[in-house]
């Protein structure tokens, strides 16, 4: 117990790290992977073979391949640098790497979303005259992302864990590494680890009842 | 699935055929624009020079490199699989139980396992080793029984879904003939839920195959380690080259485990064996059920 309270301060500032990435990525992923599902249902041949290969190709890598793609080759060898600072640079890496890949899985989401919503509203959306783009926006994806709430939650759920993951890119200050370099010290500690545990529960187990809730709340009634 | 994507856009008039020509004239030059950006950028740091690309082209690098670590992959994924399989059926049928003493301690590993961070756990285990059993080579260990904790709790979910999605009818119609609680599971559930679960133990076979690749971070050599740490140390600068090559190899690996999970579950759809339908891949959405109906 007393290394927990020791090295406190330190995992809570790595731990911050976590929640700041999750918050960026959050936010970049849902963004990315609704202009992913609007290619790939769109009317242009090449737009949906485009979103399809690139959710098929990202899905399928393993994360820490990506984020150490992200830093060892985009960053060293391809010359993408965010900033001199190297802790601000491990930062953008890690949130775009992390971003790129999540929106895959928002994508797959709200596809499904988009398929539990009936034939009958996109062909009333057509009969009253909407074009592609006015039916997807104002018809379809409202309802499709009403469906798929719950599972948006566990696509975020699986993200803030995935944070963790940044070490892989070089990003040297999440509570992963901190764990990791308190432990090189005081060699194991089961209550650091627990501590760890409980901060990442307090922080997902709200999320899944919260979407589990929200889903609830605004499903489409049919 | 994507035949009902269709359904957002009508058969196109000669105006819409216009539009759409246009959209994909601009659409496609856009895509190639980016991926010339992506090429150019490559090309001026010098990522396509023959030097750095030819080690791929010699069997030593792939008898010396790939190979191994494409084996050290499979081996941890392989490993993981089975103890991940047998959590999986031990903490999924313990969750079943009639004895609440079994079924809420059972349900609390669950959860909690599902709830932690994979690399945190494997990097637990990392230290944790040799405090226990002194010095040695812990990296495969940690990195399968973190590969087993987290697998076999998402496994044992499957495993119970599958025995839920067995109707009522078939249990009670076997205690009905006078089976007892093992045979009722043994003979009668799981053999109907088996099948009905293979697609979703699949996908998450595609999970934890892509999960090894943690192992990369406590310098576990596996496929990634080759790639990112070993042959760029080995060959200079062909850090770029080794990444796209294994890139491809996982992204292969994982594709053909994708396909035999959707062939899986259109087999068990048709299938006449079982009375269970389909247990949804814990990855994926629990999509074609859509939102669920207050009844």
């Amino acid at each position: 117990m007393n290394e927990l309270i020791e090295y406190g301060p330190a995992l809570w500032e790595g731990f911050v790290q976590n929640l700041k990435l999750s918050a960026v990525c959050a936010i970049m992923a849902l963004v990315l992977g609704t202009v992913l599902v609007s290619m790939r249902v769109s009317p242009t041949p090449v737009l949906r073979a485009a979103g399809a290969a690139y959710v098929n190709i990202v899905r399928n890598t393993p994360l820490t391949l990506v984020l150490a793609f992200s830093a060892l080759g985009l960053s060293d060898q391809v010359g993408l640098v965010f900033s001199d600072d190297p802790a601000i640079n491990g930062f953008w890496l890690v949130a775009l790497g992390l971003s790129l890949y999540t929106a895959t899985f928002v994508c797959e989401a709200l596809r499904a979303g988009i398929n539990t919503v009936p034939f009958g509203q996109a062909e009333a959306a057509r009969a009253i005259g909407l074009t592609f783009f006015q039916s997807l926006t104002l018809i379809i994806l409202p309802q499709a992302f009403r469906a798929v709430v719950a599972p948006l939650g566990s696509v975020m759920i699986a993200m803030i864990k995935n944070t963790t993951v940044a070490v892989a890119a070089g990003y040297l200050a999440d509570v992963a590494f901190v764990m990791k370099d308190t432990f090189d010290t005081t060699g194991v500690s089961i209550p650091i680890f627990l501590g760890i545990v409980v901060a990442f529960m307090a922080v997902t187990l709200p999320i899944g009842f919260l979407t589990g809730w929200l889903s609830r709340r605004l499903a489409v009634a049919r | 699935m994507s035949g009902r994507a269709n359904v957002l856009f009508d058969a196109p008039g000669p105006r819409a055929r216009l539009r759409n020509n246009a959209l994909t004239l601009v659409a496609a030059i856009v895509l190639i624009g980016l991926a010339y950006f992506v090429y150019a950028r490559f090309d001026e740091r010098g990522q396509w020079r023959w030097e750095i690309w030819q080690p791929f082209v010699e069997a030593d690098t792939w008898v010396n490199f790939i190979i191994p670590g494409l084996i050290g992959t499979l081996k941890a994924a392989a490993l993981g699989a089975v103890f991940a399989l047998l959590f999986g059926a031990v903490f999924g049928l313990a969750r079943l139980s009639d004895h609440r003493w079994i079924r809420v301690p059972a349900g609390v590993v669950v959860e909690v396992f599902r709830a932690i961070p994979l690399l945190l756990l494997i990097f637990f285990v990392f230290y944790l080793a040799p405090s226990l059993f002194g010095g040695g080579d812990y990296t495969l260990m940690a990195v399968v029984i973190g590969l087993t904790l987290y697998n076999g709790s998402v496994l044992a979910e499957v495993v119970r879904a599958g025995v839920l999605s067995v109707p009522r009818g078939q249990s009670e119609a076997a205690y009905a003939i006078g089976l007892r609680k093992t045979g009722v599971m043994t003979l009668v559930l799981l053999p109907q839920a088996i099948t009905a679960m293979m697609p979703a133990i699949v996908s998450q076979l595609v999970v934890l195959l892509k999960d090894t690749a943690l192992g990369y971070i406590i310098a576990y050599v596996d496929l990634l380690n080759m790639g990112f740490k070993i042959i760029p140390a080995n060959h200079f600068g062909s850090l770029v080259p080794a990444a796209i090559v294994i890139g491809i190899i996982y992204i292969g690996l994982n594709a053909l485990l994708s396909a035999l999970a959707t062939w899986l579950e259109r087999r068990s759809r048709r299938s006449r064996k079982t009375s269970a339908r389909p247990v949804a891949p814990p990855t994926a959405i629990p999509s074609a059920a859509g939102p669920s109906l207050p009844d």
